[in-house]
């Protein structure tokens, strides 16, 4: 133990609330002009609890805790359905430009038009490359996105007095797919998977019925898989006067590749911080653009940039009401247009991709999952390898681990010590202890070769050595395991002065 | 292709490996009517770096910058002084390309991050605690009512004529397909508030009442008695704060007895970039936080007994809980809260203060020079940083010609309530620490050109 508690290179680092000071600041301020108070006696008088740090001590603070971070500039981030890809450093800067960056939601639209430019060359890529006619910009996740799509299907049902109550989402989806349709006061039932890990097509054409409003599919599914049927499936759902929703997050394996359009979706939301590489920042902000069918269409929401001859217009709640072909639409979803610093970026993207880069993006994507796949189904469990190629995504289990005592959560840990970031775990729920691994286009084939070679060491030491080793791991992380369940059970969600120190003012 | 490190020999080395004969092997799966035999036609292809930046730089330069010139444009998004620390900070790549910190044993920068933000937020706006984020101030709103639902088993909400329309049309679409009853009221021409019409309103069948303060007129407003008239009937008191740098100055939302506070982050830290990314922020009672939205991170231990924090409740949420879960929310607005934190300890509570102040003494001042212009008239007698002007004419037209000036000048309330006659002669003003008094001048200067 050393004295500071550092060990070399690794920082330990106070809270701002143990560190700060509520009467310093970083930051020199004009001083303040005399007037009479306007704010009607409503001053705040009682102390906020807000420190503050010098510049020098700022920079220090979170340059020190942002070296306890993993990144996928640091290395693979091999995380499934995440698509954790290189992010260029061309698009932080041009999403700086002051042209972009420092332009106010609410200005006139002359004085914007090049933004407008920007949302609709954007917003005409989506659409081609999807073969869909109508996309809509607003939504700022994909969650976000997924609900727009719904609420445009629940639009449509509505307005030809269709009370449909159920959606059908397989048992492999995302959670977020389920929580949406009950978002839009769906009921929510499953739909079982074959042994191959694909929809059953037979079980759902059973299903499907007057009382079902939609299908929401994962294509390429969240077992990395293509659902081979999807246009039967969707002439099916169809059939029954349904909508097909299609979860957009895979859209990698796909891109320049396949256009949902042509397997009869209705609507997709694309994850601009997955396919077209706008950085996650740690948990967003993300950006869900939705693409629709000529069905849904007239029920998307507002506000949208429309060309008119040589301008932009974005037309709003008043101009979409009075037209003919937008009066239908659902509503607005967000305060103003949606994510512009990250269609800046995706745009940046796909230009600098192009049609014949973007197609090369899917291929190198599935390639590489691909050969993780074949590299290690020998020693791990590959519950449909036997099925043929996967995607851009390799999923095992965990059930080459049985007897061991230990489990995808162990093995996770242990990867840390190896250096990388986990692939994702437990996800899907179809599969024990499901480990997804995504590698993206960006890897090259001697990270592929390093991460092949660490995760075949861990696991044949699993099953050879002393699980006590794996159970305590990581070892070598700047944190040991944590403790989630005590976090959850007395939940500690902001700092408090100590009682002592408080007791003593 | 710049971004892609595979050479044509790892490519064959690789199908080899595999097994595969060709790429076009690996999606044998794709149906034969939606194959596709080469680029998607129409498109353009791959271009290098500075084409790319010539392309989209000329875009960007069609566009009238608030740095570039006089701005006094607000209603829910606000031009501040962002220090260059911040910017650097947030492009530290462990901090922009990480993900949600789902092993939080590598995690630990982004979870204590986020713990210092929602301390952050808890304490602006008075509350014991606060999430780590939403997309934006309007769906954290949305939220809010949802969780006041949850919380008191009720569906009216009650929802005052000053809040931002915007936020109210989102409220609107997203409880068109459920059982909630939202009750809108519009706003007249002087609508220092409508509190007591609301503490009046408020029954036993009341989840909550929303307020904004400031309102989307500027006008500020003592939410005390409104706060005890909810409570009373057993409702929650949602108040919105659309611009955070008045909790500097302005008693916390807090102090006057809400249950839920939520509001746009965009003002501290963050730049306007035509509406998004911002932050949502959301904080409640601490009794009520299993009912909550969104992420939250919590303090826990490591097994050597060491501190660390993880993600956590999260059986609340739609990975866990499903079609069972408070929100669908997924990613949030992550990086933006990491600029909203390293900004607030810049600025610290003596630094905030500050700001606030000098932002209302600058908005005092603006406001006498431009209620002495012939036929103008500040309608909010009480406010922050922002008031409304009554215009002798409608105001739209005359934010256009100030613009051609020049000058983006407001937002007209034509466009934010477009076909209220009343409403259309009026101009919400924005001033913040940004504007000089040369911009004073060209405004009032412009103002005299236009009315004239």
């Amino acid at each position: 133990m050393t004295y500071t508690g550092n060990r070399g290179l690794q920082l330990e680092e106070p809270l701002l609330f143990e560190k700060g000071a509520t009467d310093r600041c970083g930051v020199d301020l004009p001083s303040v002009p005399e007037v009479a108070s306007r704010l009607g006696g409503l001053d705040r008088h009682r102390p906020i609890g807000l420190p503050g740090l010098s510049e020098p001590d700022t920079v220090r603070h979170y340059t020190r805790l942002s070296r306890q971070n993993y990144a996928i500039d640091m290395g693979i981030f091999p995380l499934g359905s995440c698509t954790m890809k290189h992010n260029p450093r061309l698009n932080e800067k041009l999403a700086r430009l002051p042209g972009f960056a420092d332009i106010h939601p609410l200005q006139p639209e002359a004085t914007v038009q090049g933004a407008l430019a920007l949302i609709d060359e954007l917003a005409t890529w989506l659409k081609t490359l999807t073969n869909m006619p109508e996309v809509a910009m607003s939504p700022k996740a994909g969650a976000h996105g997924e609900l727009c799509g719904m609420l445009a299907i629940r639009a449509a049902h509505d307005a030809t007095g269709d009370s449909r109550k159920v959606v059908l989402v397989p048992e492999s989806a995302h959670g977020t797919n389920p929580a949406t349709a009950a978002f839009c006061g769906y009921a929510v039932e499953n739909i079982p998977a074959d042994a191959r890990g694909r929809v059953d097509l037979a079980a759902l054409e059973a299903r499907l019925g007057p009382d079902v409003a939609a299908v929401m599919i994962t294509n390429p599914n969240t077992c990395g898989l293509f659902e081979p049927d999807m246009i039967a499936i969707g002439a099916a759902v169809h059939a029954a006067g349904a909508f097909v929703y299609c979860d957009g997050a895979n859209f990698n394996a796909i891109v320049g590749r396949v256009r949902p359009g042509d397997l009869g979706i209705d609507a997709m939301h694309i994850n601009l911080h997955k396919t077209f590489s706008t950085p996650h920042g740690g948990g967003g902000p993300g950006s869900g653009p939705v693409v629709f069918s000529a069905a849904l269409a007239p029920f998307a929401p507002l506000p949208f940039v429309r060309r008119v001859g040589d301008r932009y217009e974005l037309v709003e709640e008043a101009q979409a009401l009075a037209s003919s072909d937008h009066d239908l639409s659902f509503g607005r979803m967000v305060a103003f247009h949606g994510q512009m610093g990250m269609f800046v970026r995706a745009l940046s993207y796909i230009l600098s991709h192009g049609a014949d880069g973007l197609r090369q993006v899917a291929e190198d994507a599935v390639l590489n999952a691909n050969y993780v796949l074949r590299s290690l189904e020998d020693v791990f469990t590959a519950p449909f390898a036997a099925s043929g190629p996967c995607m851009h995504e390799a999923l095992f289990s965990d059930d080459f681990l049985d007897g061991t005592g230990l489990s995808t959560l162990d093995f996770a840990k242990a990867l840390i010590d190896e250096g990388f970031h986990p692939m994702t775990m437990y996800f899907p729920l179809v599969v024990h202890g499901a480990m997804l691994v995504e590698p993206t286009e960006t890897e090259s084939k001697a990270s592929l070769d390093q991460l092949i070679g660490a995760m075949r060491s861990v696991a044949t030491r699993m099953l050879a050595e002393a699980a006590e080793t794996f159970k305590a791991a990581p070892h070598l992380a700047p944190r040991r395991r944590l403790d989630e369940t005590a976090a959850a059970r007395k939940p500690v969600l902001t700092w408090r002065e100590p009682a002592g120190l408080a007791a003593a003012e | 292709m710049r971004y892609l490190p595979l050479t044509p020999d790892d490519r064959r080395d690789m199908l080899r490996t595999i097994g595969a004969p060709d790429i076009d092997a690996l999606f044998a799966d794709v149906p034969a009517a939606a194959r596709l035999d080469g680029p998607i036609a129409g498109l353009s292809h791959h271009m290098p770096e500075m084409l790319v930046e010539r392309h989209l730089g000329r875009l960007a330069a069609r566009n009238m910058t608030a740095g570039g010139g006089p701005f006094f444009v607000g209603a829910g998004a606000y031009k501040h002084h962002v220090p260059a620390t911040v910017d650097h900070i947030i492009q530290r790549g462990e901090f922009l390309t990480s993900y949600t910190p789902y092993q939080p044993e590598i995690a630990q920068g982004t979870l204590q991050v986020l713990f210092e933000f929602q301390t952050q937020v808890a304490r602006l706006t008075g509350m014991e605690v606060a999430n780590a984020s939403m997309y934006d101030g309007s769906t954290a709103m949305t939220e809010a009512v949802f969780m006041a639902r949850r919380v008191t088993r009720r569906t009216k909400a009650l929802v005052s004529s000053g809040v931002h329309p915007h936020y109210v049309n989102v409220l609107k679409t997203l409880t068109r397909f459920t059982d909630d009853d939202v009750v809108v009221r519009l706003p007249d021409f002087t609508p220092d508030d409508d509190l007591a019409e609301l503490a009046a309103q408020v029954d036993g069948a009341t989840s909550c009442v929303v307020v904004q303060n400031p309102n989307v007129f500027g006008h500020v407003a003592d939410l005390a008695p409104l706060a005890a008239a909810c409570h009373a009937a057993g409702a929650l008191l949602i108040v919105v704060v659309t611009e955070v740098v008045s909790l500097g100055l302005v008693r916390s939302p807090g102090e006057m007895g809400a249950d839920i506070v939520v509001g746009e982050g965009q003002s501290i830290g963050n730049g306007l970039n035509f509406g998004g990314p911002y932050l949502g922020l959301f904080a409640c009672r601490e009794r009520h936080v299993r009912q909550m939205p969104g992420r939250l991170c919590g303090e826990t231990v490591d097994a050597d007994g060491r501190r660390g924090f993880v993600l956590t409740l999260s059986t609340r949420e739609q990975h866990i809980r499903r079609e069972k879960a408070t929100s669908n929310i997924c990613t949030n607005s992550g990086l933006c809260a990491l600029a909203f934190s390293v900004h607030l300890s810049l600025l610290g509570e003596a630094g905030l203060r500050q700001l606030a102040a000098l932002n209302h003494a600058r908005a005092v001042q603006l406001a006498d020079r431009l209620g002495r212009i012939d036929g103008i008239e500040v309608v909010t007698r009480n406010f922050f940083n922002e008031f409304t002007l009554r215009l002798p004419g409608e105001a739209r037209p005359v934010v256009r010609k100030l613009a051609d000036r020049g000058v983006l000048g407001g937002v007209s309330l034509g466009r934010l309530y477009p076909g209220i006659r009343d409403l259309d002669r009026g101009l919400i003003v924005a001033v913040t620490e940004t504007a000089t008094d040369a911009d004073f001048d060209a405004f009032e200067d412009a103002f005299d050109e236009v009315l004239a």
